[in-house]
Protein backbone atom coordinates (compact mmCIF):
# COMPACT_ATOMS: atom_id res chain seq x y z
CA UNK A 1 0.00 0.00 0.00
CA UNK A 2 2.96 2.30 0.63
CA UNK A 3 5.84 2.34 -1.82
CA UNK A 4 8.95 4.45 -1.47
CA UNK A 5 11.29 4.49 -4.43
CA UNK A 6 14.58 6.32 -4.61
CA UNK A 7 13.68 8.61 -1.75
CA UNK A 8 16.49 10.90 -0.63
CA UNK A 9 16.66 13.83 1.73
CA UNK A 10 19.44 16.35 1.99
CA UNK A 11 18.98 19.13 4.56
CA UNK A 12 19.86 22.70 3.56
CA UNK A 13 22.88 22.42 5.86
CA UNK A 14 24.24 19.78 3.46
CA UNK A 15 23.61 16.82 5.78
CA UNK A 16 22.49 13.77 3.87
CA UNK A 17 19.75 12.22 6.01
CA UNK A 18 18.50 9.63 3.52
CA UNK A 19 20.01 8.20 0.36
CA UNK A 20 18.04 6.23 -2.18
CA UNK A 21 15.50 4.47 0.01
CA UNK A 22 13.38 1.76 -1.65
CA UNK A 23 10.74 0.25 0.56
CA UNK A 24 7.35 -1.39 0.09
CA UNK A 25 4.87 -1.83 2.89
CA UNK A 26 2.01 -4.25 2.22
CA UNK A 27 -1.47 -3.85 3.71
CA UNK A 28 -1.73 -4.57 7.42
CA UNK A 29 1.99 -5.05 8.01
CA UNK A 30 3.61 -3.70 11.15
CA UNK A 31 7.18 -2.76 10.32
CA UNK A 32 9.77 -1.69 12.86
CA UNK A 33 12.44 0.72 11.73
CA UNK A 34 15.58 0.41 13.84
CA UNK A 35 18.93 2.12 13.69
CA UNK A 36 21.23 4.39 15.68
CA UNK A 37 20.31 7.99 16.52
CA UNK A 38 20.77 10.18 13.47
CA UNK A 39 20.35 7.29 11.02
CA UNK A 40 17.37 9.05 9.43
CA UNK A 41 14.48 7.10 10.97
CA UNK A 42 12.49 10.20 11.94
CA UNK A 43 13.29 11.86 8.62
CA UNK A 44 12.02 8.81 6.77
CA UNK A 45 8.58 8.73 8.38
CA UNK A 46 8.30 12.53 8.21
CA UNK A 47 8.99 12.36 4.49
CA UNK A 48 5.97 10.11 4.11
CA UNK A 49 3.49 12.63 5.54
CA UNK A 50 5.57 15.52 4.25
CA UNK A 51 6.38 17.16 7.57
CA UNK A 52 9.81 16.97 5.94
CA UNK A 53 10.10 17.50 2.19
CA UNK A 54 12.03 14.71 0.46
CA UNK A 55 14.56 16.09 -2.02
CA UNK A 56 14.04 13.29 -4.55
CA UNK A 57 12.24 10.04 -5.18
CA UNK A 58 8.59 9.13 -5.16
CA UNK A 59 6.25 7.99 -2.39
CA UNK A 60 3.05 6.23 -3.37
CA UNK A 61 0.24 5.71 -0.86
CA UNK A 62 -2.12 3.35 -2.67
CA UNK A 63 -2.51 5.32 -5.92
CA UNK A 64 -1.59 8.77 -4.66
CA UNK A 65 1.82 10.24 -5.36
CA UNK A 66 2.49 12.06 -2.09
CA UNK A 67 5.59 14.04 -3.06
CA UNK A 68 3.75 16.18 -5.63
CA UNK A 69 0.80 17.19 -3.44
CA UNK A 70 0.22 20.63 -2.05
CA UNK A 71 -2.45 22.65 -0.27
CA UNK A 72 -5.84 21.02 -0.06
CA UNK A 73 -4.73 17.73 -1.64
CA UNK A 74 -1.87 17.35 0.83
CA UNK A 75 -4.26 17.92 3.75
CA UNK A 76 -6.54 15.33 2.25
CA UNK A 77 -3.73 12.77 1.98
CA UNK A 78 -2.50 13.48 5.50
CA UNK A 79 -5.87 12.46 6.92
CA UNK A 80 -5.18 8.87 5.95
CA UNK A 81 -1.82 8.80 7.76
CA UNK A 82 -2.04 8.91 11.54
CA UNK A 83 1.12 9.91 13.38
CA UNK A 84 2.18 9.04 16.93
CA UNK A 85 5.05 10.92 18.54
CA UNK A 86 7.86 10.29 20.98
CA UNK A 87 6.98 13.08 23.41
CA UNK A 88 3.27 12.49 22.70
CA UNK A 89 2.98 15.97 21.09
CA UNK A 90 -0.32 16.70 22.81
CA UNK A 91 -1.46 20.27 23.25
CA UNK A 92 -0.99 20.58 27.01
CA UNK A 93 -3.55 23.27 27.70
CA UNK A 94 -6.36 21.52 25.84
CA UNK A 95 -8.48 18.80 27.40
CA UNK A 96 -8.08 15.12 26.58
CA UNK A 97 -11.27 15.23 24.51
CA UNK A 98 -10.10 18.26 22.52
CA UNK A 99 -6.79 16.57 21.85
CA UNK A 100 -8.50 13.44 20.58
CA UNK A 101 -10.99 15.41 18.48
CA UNK A 102 -8.14 17.31 16.85
CA UNK A 103 -7.65 14.10 14.88
CA UNK A 104 -10.77 15.19 12.96
CA UNK A 105 -9.35 18.56 11.92
CA UNK A 106 -8.71 17.35 8.39
CA UNK A 107 -12.42 16.59 7.99
CA UNK A 108 -14.15 19.64 9.50
CA UNK A 109 -14.06 23.30 8.54
CA UNK A 110 -12.36 26.04 10.51
CA UNK A 111 -15.41 27.50 12.26
CA UNK A 112 -16.74 24.12 13.32
CA UNK A 113 -13.37 23.25 14.85
CA UNK A 114 -13.01 26.75 16.36
CA UNK A 115 -16.40 26.45 18.07
CA UNK A 116 -15.67 22.80 18.96
CA UNK A 117 -18.82 21.70 17.11
CA UNK A 118 -17.67 18.35 15.82
CA UNK A 119 -20.00 16.01 13.92
CA UNK A 120 -21.84 13.67 16.25
CA UNK A 121 -20.31 10.53 14.66
CA UNK A 122 -16.82 11.89 15.36
CA UNK A 123 -17.69 12.53 19.00
CA UNK A 124 -19.15 9.04 19.38
CA UNK A 125 -16.03 7.56 17.79
CA UNK A 126 -13.82 9.62 20.12
CA UNK A 127 -15.69 8.25 23.15
CA UNK A 128 -15.33 4.73 21.78
CA UNK A 129 -11.59 5.16 21.24
CA UNK A 130 -11.03 6.62 24.69
CA UNK A 131 -12.89 3.67 26.16
CA UNK A 132 -10.82 1.28 24.06
CA UNK A 133 -7.54 2.73 25.38
CA UNK A 134 -8.92 2.88 28.93
CA UNK A 135 -9.15 6.63 29.49
CA UNK A 136 -12.89 7.18 29.95
CA UNK A 137 -12.29 8.69 33.39
CA UNK A 138 -9.88 11.33 32.05
CA UNK A 139 -11.99 12.90 29.27
CA UNK A 140 -12.28 16.30 30.95
CA UNK A 141 -8.76 16.45 32.34
CA UNK A 142 -6.18 18.71 30.82
CA UNK A 143 -3.62 16.79 28.76
CA UNK A 144 -0.74 17.88 31.01
CA UNK A 145 -2.42 16.32 34.03
CA UNK A 146 -1.85 12.79 32.69
CA UNK A 147 1.06 10.42 33.11
CA UNK A 148 3.35 9.44 30.22
CA UNK A 149 1.56 6.22 29.37
CA UNK A 150 -1.85 7.88 29.51
CA UNK A 151 -0.67 10.73 27.31
CA UNK A 152 0.59 8.30 24.71
CA UNK A 153 -2.86 6.64 24.74
CA UNK A 154 -4.40 10.04 24.00
CA UNK A 155 -1.88 10.45 21.15
CA UNK A 156 -2.89 7.05 19.78
CA UNK A 157 -6.59 7.91 19.99
CA UNK A 158 -5.97 11.18 18.15
CA UNK A 159 -4.16 9.35 15.36
CA UNK A 160 -6.93 6.76 15.07
CA UNK A 161 -9.72 9.36 14.97
CA UNK A 162 -8.30 10.34 11.58
CA UNK A 163 -9.51 6.89 10.36
CA UNK A 164 -6.07 6.34 8.87
CA UNK A 165 -4.91 3.56 6.58
CA UNK A 166 -1.35 3.89 7.77
CA UNK A 167 0.21 4.69 11.14
CA UNK A 168 3.53 6.51 11.33
CA UNK A 169 4.92 5.96 14.80
CA UNK A 170 8.00 7.87 15.92
CA UNK A 171 9.71 6.39 19.01
CA UNK A 172 6.45 5.68 20.86
CA UNK A 173 8.17 4.29 23.92
CA UNK A 174 11.33 6.35 24.25
CA UNK A 175 9.96 8.38 27.17
CA UNK A 176 8.18 5.51 28.92
CA UNK A 177 9.18 2.94 31.52
CA UNK A 178 9.71 -0.68 30.35
CA UNK A 179 6.31 -1.94 31.47
CA UNK A 180 4.32 0.95 30.02
CA UNK A 181 6.42 0.66 26.84
CA UNK A 182 5.28 -2.86 26.30
CA UNK A 183 1.66 -2.03 27.06
CA UNK A 184 1.76 0.79 24.53
CA UNK A 185 3.42 -1.40 21.89
CA UNK A 186 0.88 -4.14 22.50
CA UNK A 187 -1.95 -1.62 22.17
CA UNK A 188 -0.60 -0.28 18.88
CA UNK A 189 -0.15 -3.84 17.62
CA UNK A 190 -3.71 -4.81 18.57
CA UNK A 191 -5.26 -1.70 17.09
CA UNK A 192 -3.41 -2.34 13.83
CA UNK A 193 -4.81 -5.86 13.77
CA UNK A 194 -8.36 -4.70 14.60
CA UNK A 195 -8.43 -2.04 11.93
CA UNK A 196 -6.16 -3.72 9.42
CA UNK A 197 -3.70 -0.84 9.51
CA UNK A 198 -0.17 -0.84 8.22
CA UNK A 199 2.38 0.82 10.48
CA UNK A 200 5.95 2.03 10.41
CA UNK A 201 7.32 2.15 13.94
CA UNK A 202 10.63 3.86 14.68
CA UNK A 203 12.03 2.26 17.75
CA UNK A 204 15.29 2.18 19.68
CA UNK A 205 14.52 -0.89 21.73
CA UNK A 206 15.55 -3.89 19.62
CA UNK A 207 13.89 -6.36 21.99
CA UNK A 208 10.54 -4.59 21.67
CA UNK A 209 10.93 -4.40 17.90
CA UNK A 210 11.58 -8.13 17.67
CA UNK A 211 8.63 -8.91 19.90
CA UNK A 212 5.98 -6.72 18.32
CA UNK A 213 6.85 -6.27 14.61
CA UNK A 214 6.15 -8.45 11.58
CA UNK A 215 9.18 -7.12 9.81
CA UNK A 216 12.31 -5.24 10.75
CA UNK A 217 14.17 -2.71 8.64
CA UNK A 218 17.58 -1.53 9.79
CA UNK A 219 18.73 1.94 8.83
CA UNK A 220 22.29 3.14 9.07
CA UNK A 221 23.51 6.57 7.92
CA UNK A 222 20.45 7.02 5.74
CA UNK A 223 20.62 3.66 3.98
CA UNK A 224 18.75 0.42 4.47
CA UNK A 225 21.22 -2.21 5.66
CA UNK A 226 18.77 -4.89 6.80
CA UNK A 227 15.26 -5.87 5.78
CA UNK A 228 13.76 -9.09 7.05
CA UNK A 229 11.93 -11.16 9.59
CA UNK A 230 12.51 -10.43 13.32
CA UNK A 231 14.00 -13.92 13.73
CA UNK A 232 16.71 -13.15 11.20
CA UNK A 233 18.03 -10.32 13.33
CA UNK A 234 21.28 -11.75 14.66
CA UNK A 235 24.16 -10.21 16.56
CA UNK A 236 26.13 -9.83 13.33
CA UNK A 237 23.31 -7.88 11.74
CA UNK A 238 22.95 -5.68 14.81
CA UNK A 239 26.65 -4.95 14.48
CA UNK A 240 26.19 -3.85 10.84
CA UNK A 241 23.33 -1.59 11.92
CA UNK A 242 24.69 -0.11 15.11
CA UNK A 243 28.42 -0.83 15.08
CA UNK A 244 30.56 -3.10 17.24
CA UNK A 245 29.04 -4.07 20.61
CA UNK A 246 28.73 -7.19 22.72
CA UNK A 247 25.04 -7.82 21.94
CA UNK A 248 24.44 -10.86 24.10
CA UNK A 249 24.93 -9.01 27.38
CA UNK A 250 22.35 -6.34 26.52
CA UNK A 251 19.97 -6.48 29.47
CA UNK A 252 16.42 -7.24 28.43
CA UNK A 253 13.81 -5.87 30.83
CA UNK A 254 11.43 -8.75 30.19
CA UNK A 255 11.16 -10.59 33.47
CA UNK A 256 8.24 -8.76 35.14
CA UNK A 257 5.54 -10.07 32.80
CA UNK A 258 5.87 -13.63 31.64
CA UNK A 259 2.69 -13.99 29.58
CA UNK A 260 3.65 -11.25 27.14
CA UNK A 261 2.08 -12.41 23.93
CA UNK A 262 1.49 -9.61 21.43
CA UNK A 263 -1.61 -11.28 20.06
CA UNK A 264 -3.13 -12.05 23.45
CA UNK A 265 -6.20 -9.85 23.07
CA UNK A 266 -8.17 -11.78 25.69
CA UNK A 267 -6.00 -10.54 28.55
CA UNK A 268 -6.35 -6.95 27.35
CA UNK A 269 -9.27 -5.97 29.58
CA UNK A 270 -7.09 -5.74 32.66
CA UNK A 271 -4.21 -3.98 30.95
CA UNK A 272 -5.44 -0.38 30.76
CA UNK A 273 -6.21 -0.24 34.46
CA UNK A 274 -2.70 -1.48 35.17
CA UNK A 275 -1.26 1.04 32.75
CA UNK A 276 -2.96 3.81 34.63
CA UNK A 277 -1.23 2.76 37.80
CA UNK A 278 1.98 1.73 36.12
CA UNK A 279 2.44 4.90 34.17
CA UNK A 280 2.19 7.33 37.06
CA UNK B 1 46.32 29.07 29.27
CA UNK B 2 47.16 30.50 32.68
CA UNK B 3 48.52 27.21 33.95
CA UNK B 4 52.12 27.04 35.17
CA UNK B 5 54.18 24.85 37.41
CA UNK B 6 55.28 25.84 40.90
CA UNK B 7 58.88 25.18 42.05
CA UNK B 8 57.51 22.17 43.92
CA UNK B 9 56.26 20.67 40.66
CA UNK B 10 52.55 21.23 41.37
CA UNK B 11 50.37 22.74 38.64
CA UNK B 12 49.18 26.29 39.36
CA UNK B 13 45.97 27.63 37.90
CA UNK B 14 45.02 31.31 37.67
CA UNK B 15 41.82 32.78 36.29
CA UNK B 16 43.66 35.03 33.83
CA UNK B 17 47.08 35.23 32.32
CA UNK B 18 49.28 38.10 33.56
CA UNK B 19 48.72 39.91 30.29
CA UNK B 20 44.93 39.57 30.47
CA UNK B 21 45.03 40.76 34.09
CA UNK B 22 46.93 43.95 33.20
CA UNK B 23 44.62 44.60 30.23
CA UNK B 24 41.70 44.38 32.60
CA UNK B 25 43.21 46.90 35.04
CA UNK B 26 43.82 49.19 32.08
CA UNK B 27 40.21 48.88 30.95
CA UNK B 28 38.97 49.84 34.44
CA UNK B 29 41.34 52.83 34.44
CA UNK B 30 40.07 53.99 31.03
CA UNK B 31 36.43 53.58 32.10
CA UNK B 32 37.00 55.48 35.36
CA UNK B 33 38.77 58.34 33.55
CA UNK B 34 35.95 58.67 31.03
CA UNK B 35 33.41 58.89 33.87
CA UNK B 36 35.38 61.65 35.64
CA UNK B 37 35.84 63.56 32.39
CA UNK B 38 32.08 63.52 31.72
CA UNK B 39 31.44 64.58 35.32
CA UNK B 40 33.69 67.62 34.83
CA UNK B 41 32.01 68.57 31.55
CA UNK B 42 28.55 68.50 33.12
CA UNK B 43 29.77 70.38 36.16
CA UNK B 44 31.26 73.17 33.98
CA UNK B 45 27.96 73.61 32.15
CA UNK B 46 25.82 73.73 35.30
CA UNK B 47 24.87 77.08 36.75
CA UNK B 48 25.75 76.35 40.33
CA UNK B 49 24.00 79.46 41.68
CA UNK B 50 20.69 77.81 40.90
CA UNK B 51 21.70 74.50 42.36
CA UNK B 52 23.02 76.04 45.56
CA UNK B 53 19.58 77.18 46.68
CA UNK B 54 17.91 73.91 45.55
CA UNK B 55 17.14 73.00 49.15
CA UNK B 56 15.41 76.31 49.79
CA UNK B 57 13.48 76.14 46.50
CA UNK B 58 12.40 72.56 47.21
CA UNK B 59 11.23 73.44 50.70
CA UNK B 60 9.37 76.42 49.26
CA UNK B 61 7.61 74.22 46.68
CA UNK B 62 6.61 71.73 49.35
CA UNK B 63 5.27 74.48 51.56
CA UNK B 64 3.15 75.74 48.68
CA UNK B 65 1.91 72.23 47.93
CA UNK B 66 0.81 71.62 51.50
CA UNK B 67 -1.80 71.43 52.75
CA UNK B 68 -3.40 69.95 49.59
CA UNK B 69 -6.64 71.65 48.63
CA UNK B 70 -8.77 68.53 49.16
CA UNK B 71 -11.94 70.20 47.96
CA UNK B 72 -10.44 70.29 44.48
CA UNK B 73 -10.75 66.50 44.29
CA UNK B 74 -14.46 66.91 43.44
CA UNK B 75 -13.49 68.47 40.12
CA UNK B 76 -11.11 65.58 39.42
CA UNK B 77 -13.40 62.55 39.44
CA UNK B 78 -14.55 63.08 35.87
CA UNK B 79 -11.03 63.57 34.36
CA UNK B 80 -9.77 60.59 36.37
CA UNK B 81 -12.57 58.48 34.92
CA UNK B 82 -11.58 59.72 31.45
CA UNK B 83 -7.99 58.70 32.16
CA UNK B 84 -9.06 55.17 33.12
CA UNK B 85 -11.18 54.95 29.98
CA UNK B 86 -8.34 56.15 27.78
CA UNK B 87 -6.05 53.49 29.25
CA UNK B 88 -8.56 50.63 29.10
CA UNK B 89 -10.08 51.33 25.69
CA UNK B 90 -6.66 52.19 24.26
CA UNK B 91 -5.23 48.91 25.55
CA UNK B 92 -8.16 46.93 24.15
CA UNK B 93 -7.82 48.57 20.76
CA UNK B 94 -4.06 48.06 20.77
CA UNK B 95 -4.38 44.37 21.65
CA UNK B 96 -6.91 43.77 18.89
CA UNK B 97 -4.49 45.24 16.36
CA UNK B 98 -1.35 43.69 17.87
CA UNK B 99 -2.72 40.13 17.86
CA UNK B 100 -2.68 39.52 14.10
CA UNK B 101 0.50 41.56 13.70
CA UNK B 102 2.30 39.26 16.16
CA UNK B 103 1.28 36.16 14.21
CA UNK B 104 2.52 37.76 10.99
CA UNK B 105 5.79 38.75 12.67
CA UNK B 106 6.67 35.44 14.32
CA UNK B 107 9.11 33.40 12.26
CA UNK B 108 7.19 30.16 12.71
CA UNK B 109 3.70 31.47 11.85
CA UNK B 110 4.32 34.14 9.22
CA UNK B 111 2.97 33.32 5.75
CA UNK B 112 5.93 34.94 3.99
CA UNK B 113 9.28 36.54 4.97
CA UNK B 114 8.27 39.79 3.25
CA UNK B 115 5.07 39.99 5.30
CA UNK B 116 7.18 39.30 8.36
CA UNK B 117 9.40 42.29 7.58
CA UNK B 118 6.34 44.51 7.10
CA UNK B 119 4.91 43.36 10.44
CA UNK B 120 8.24 44.02 12.15
CA UNK B 121 8.29 47.55 10.69
CA UNK B 122 4.82 48.14 12.17
CA UNK B 123 6.01 46.93 15.56
CA UNK B 124 9.22 48.94 15.54
CA UNK B 125 7.59 52.17 14.40
CA UNK B 126 4.91 51.83 17.06
CA UNK B 127 7.53 51.18 19.73
CA UNK B 128 9.93 53.92 18.70
CA UNK B 129 7.40 56.71 19.30
CA UNK B 130 6.35 57.48 22.87
CA UNK B 131 2.62 57.72 23.64
CA UNK B 132 3.05 61.40 24.51
CA UNK B 133 4.41 62.07 21.02
CA UNK B 134 1.67 59.96 19.41
CA UNK B 135 -0.82 62.05 21.41
CA UNK B 136 0.74 65.31 20.23
CA UNK B 137 0.47 64.19 16.60
CA UNK B 138 -3.09 62.98 17.05
CA UNK B 139 -4.25 66.13 18.85
CA UNK B 140 -3.04 68.06 15.81
CA UNK B 141 -4.96 65.73 13.49
CA UNK B 142 -8.10 64.90 15.50
CA UNK B 143 -8.26 67.92 17.76
CA UNK B 144 -7.97 67.78 21.55
CA UNK B 145 -9.97 65.26 23.53
CA UNK B 146 -10.25 61.73 24.81
CA UNK B 147 -10.33 60.11 21.35
CA UNK B 148 -6.82 61.30 20.54
CA UNK B 149 -5.65 59.85 23.86
CA UNK B 150 -7.28 56.47 23.23
CA UNK B 151 -5.73 56.16 19.78
CA UNK B 152 -2.33 57.32 21.05
CA UNK B 153 -2.35 54.63 23.73
CA UNK B 154 -3.53 52.02 21.21
CA UNK B 155 -0.82 52.86 18.70
CA UNK B 156 1.91 52.66 21.32
CA UNK B 157 0.52 49.38 22.67
CA UNK B 158 0.63 47.62 19.29
CA UNK B 159 4.41 47.57 19.35
CA UNK B 160 4.74 46.48 22.96
CA UNK B 161 2.13 43.71 22.87
CA UNK B 162 3.11 42.71 19.33
CA UNK B 163 6.78 42.33 20.16
CA UNK B 164 6.33 40.36 23.37
CA UNK B 165 3.63 38.18 21.81
CA UNK B 166 5.62 37.32 18.69
CA UNK B 167 8.57 36.38 20.88
CA UNK B 168 6.25 34.10 22.86
CA UNK B 169 4.97 32.56 19.61
CA UNK B 170 8.52 31.86 18.46
CA UNK B 171 9.24 30.04 21.72
CA UNK B 172 6.39 27.52 21.59
CA UNK B 173 7.00 23.78 21.41
CA UNK B 174 7.12 22.78 17.75
CA UNK B 175 5.98 19.17 18.21
CA UNK B 176 2.28 19.81 19.02
CA UNK B 177 2.19 22.07 15.94
CA UNK B 178 3.72 19.25 13.90
CA UNK B 179 1.18 16.82 15.29
CA UNK B 180 -1.76 19.06 14.42
CA UNK B 181 -0.41 19.61 10.89
CA UNK B 182 -0.03 15.85 10.51
CA UNK B 183 -3.79 15.35 11.05
CA UNK B 184 -4.44 17.26 7.81
CA UNK B 185 -5.51 20.46 9.58
CA UNK B 186 -5.57 23.72 7.63
CA UNK B 187 -3.26 26.62 8.43
CA UNK B 188 -5.87 28.42 10.51
CA UNK B 189 -6.74 25.22 12.38
CA UNK B 190 -3.06 24.68 13.18
CA UNK B 191 -2.95 28.22 14.64
CA UNK B 192 -6.12 27.61 16.62
CA UNK B 193 -5.18 24.20 18.03
CA UNK B 194 -1.39 24.06 17.96
CA UNK B 195 -0.21 27.63 18.56
CA UNK B 196 -2.96 29.55 20.36
CA UNK B 197 -3.30 27.35 23.48
CA UNK B 198 0.45 27.53 23.94
CA UNK B 199 0.66 31.35 23.85
CA UNK B 200 -2.59 32.11 25.72
CA UNK B 201 -0.99 32.55 29.19
CA UNK B 202 1.73 34.81 27.78
CA UNK B 203 -0.85 36.79 25.84
CA UNK B 204 -3.06 37.38 28.88
CA UNK B 205 -0.07 38.32 31.03
CA UNK B 206 1.31 40.77 28.44
CA UNK B 207 -2.09 42.42 27.97
CA UNK B 208 -2.67 43.03 31.65
CA UNK B 209 0.89 44.29 32.06
CA UNK B 210 0.39 46.76 29.20
CA UNK B 211 -2.92 47.96 30.71
CA UNK B 212 -1.06 48.64 33.92
CA UNK B 213 1.59 50.68 32.07
CA UNK B 214 -1.10 52.50 30.08
CA UNK B 215 -2.85 53.73 33.25
CA UNK B 216 0.38 55.48 34.18
CA UNK B 217 1.01 56.80 30.67
CA UNK B 218 -2.51 58.11 30.20
CA UNK B 219 -2.18 60.37 33.26
CA UNK B 220 0.26 62.61 31.37
CA UNK B 221 -1.46 62.60 27.96
CA UNK B 222 -3.53 65.63 29.04
CA UNK B 223 -0.35 67.70 29.10
CA UNK B 224 -0.60 67.85 25.30
CA UNK B 225 -4.38 68.13 25.27
CA UNK B 226 -5.35 64.49 24.79
CA UNK B 227 -7.86 64.40 27.66
CA UNK B 228 -7.80 62.94 31.13
CA UNK B 229 -6.36 64.16 34.37
CA UNK B 230 -3.26 65.53 32.64
CA UNK B 231 -5.35 68.47 31.40
CA UNK B 232 -6.09 69.45 35.01
CA UNK B 233 -2.45 68.93 35.94
CA UNK B 234 -1.33 71.21 33.16
CA UNK B 235 -3.87 73.90 34.11
CA UNK B 236 -2.93 73.79 37.79
CA UNK B 237 0.81 73.98 37.09
CA UNK B 238 0.31 76.90 34.70
CA UNK B 239 -1.70 78.83 37.27
CA UNK B 240 0.90 77.96 39.97
CA UNK B 241 -1.85 76.34 42.07
CA UNK B 242 0.55 73.93 43.74
CA UNK B 243 -1.93 72.88 46.41
CA UNK B 244 -4.13 71.54 43.59
CA UNK B 245 -1.16 69.83 41.93
CA UNK B 246 -0.49 67.87 45.11
CA UNK B 247 -4.11 66.62 45.14
CA UNK B 248 -3.65 65.42 41.56
CA UNK B 249 -0.41 63.64 42.50
CA UNK B 250 -2.09 61.86 45.40
CA UNK B 251 -4.93 60.81 43.11
CA UNK B 252 -2.63 59.47 40.39
CA UNK B 253 -0.60 57.63 43.00
CA UNK B 254 -3.71 55.97 44.42
CA UNK B 255 -4.97 54.96 40.98
CA UNK B 256 -1.66 53.46 39.91
CA UNK B 257 -1.46 51.60 43.20
CA UNK B 258 -4.90 50.08 42.66
CA UNK B 259 -4.22 49.18 39.01
CA UNK B 260 -0.94 47.56 39.96
CA UNK B 261 -2.75 45.47 42.56
CA UNK B 262 -5.43 44.43 40.08
CA UNK B 263 -2.96 43.49 37.35
CA UNK B 264 -0.80 41.50 39.75
CA UNK B 265 -3.88 39.60 40.91
CA UNK B 266 -5.16 38.96 37.39
CA UNK B 267 -1.77 37.78 36.15
CA UNK B 268 -1.49 35.47 39.10
CA UNK B 269 -4.92 34.03 38.36
CA UNK B 270 -4.15 33.39 34.67
CA UNK B 271 -0.65 31.96 34.80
Amino acid sequence: MLTLSGVAKRYPTGDRALTDIDLTLPNGQVMALIGPSGAGKSTLIRCVNRLVEPTQGSILLEDTELTKLSGHKLRHARRSMGMIFQEYALVDRLSVMENVLSGQLGYVGFWRSFLRRYPQEAVVEAFRLLERVGLTHAIDKRADALSGGQRQRVGISRALLQSPKLLLVDEPTASLDPKTSRQIMRLIRELCAERDLAAIINIHDVALAKQFADRIVGLRAGEIVFDGDPSELTSEILTTIYGEEDWDTTPEPMDDEVSDDPRDTASYGAAPAMAVGGGQ
Amino acid sequence: MPVSTSPLGQPIWRRRTTRAQWLQYLAWLAGGSLFLLCWKLISDNTMWVFVEDAGRQGADLISRMTPPEWGYANVLWKPMWDTLNIATLGTALGIIMAFPVAFLAARNTTPHPLIRSAALVVIVSSRSINSLIWAMLLVTILGPGVLAGIIAIALRSIGFVGKLLYEAIEEIHPTPVEAISATGASRMQVMNYGVLPQVMPAFAGISVYRWDINIRESTVLGLVGAGGIGLQLNASINSLAWDQVSVIFVMIFATVLVSEGISARVRHAII
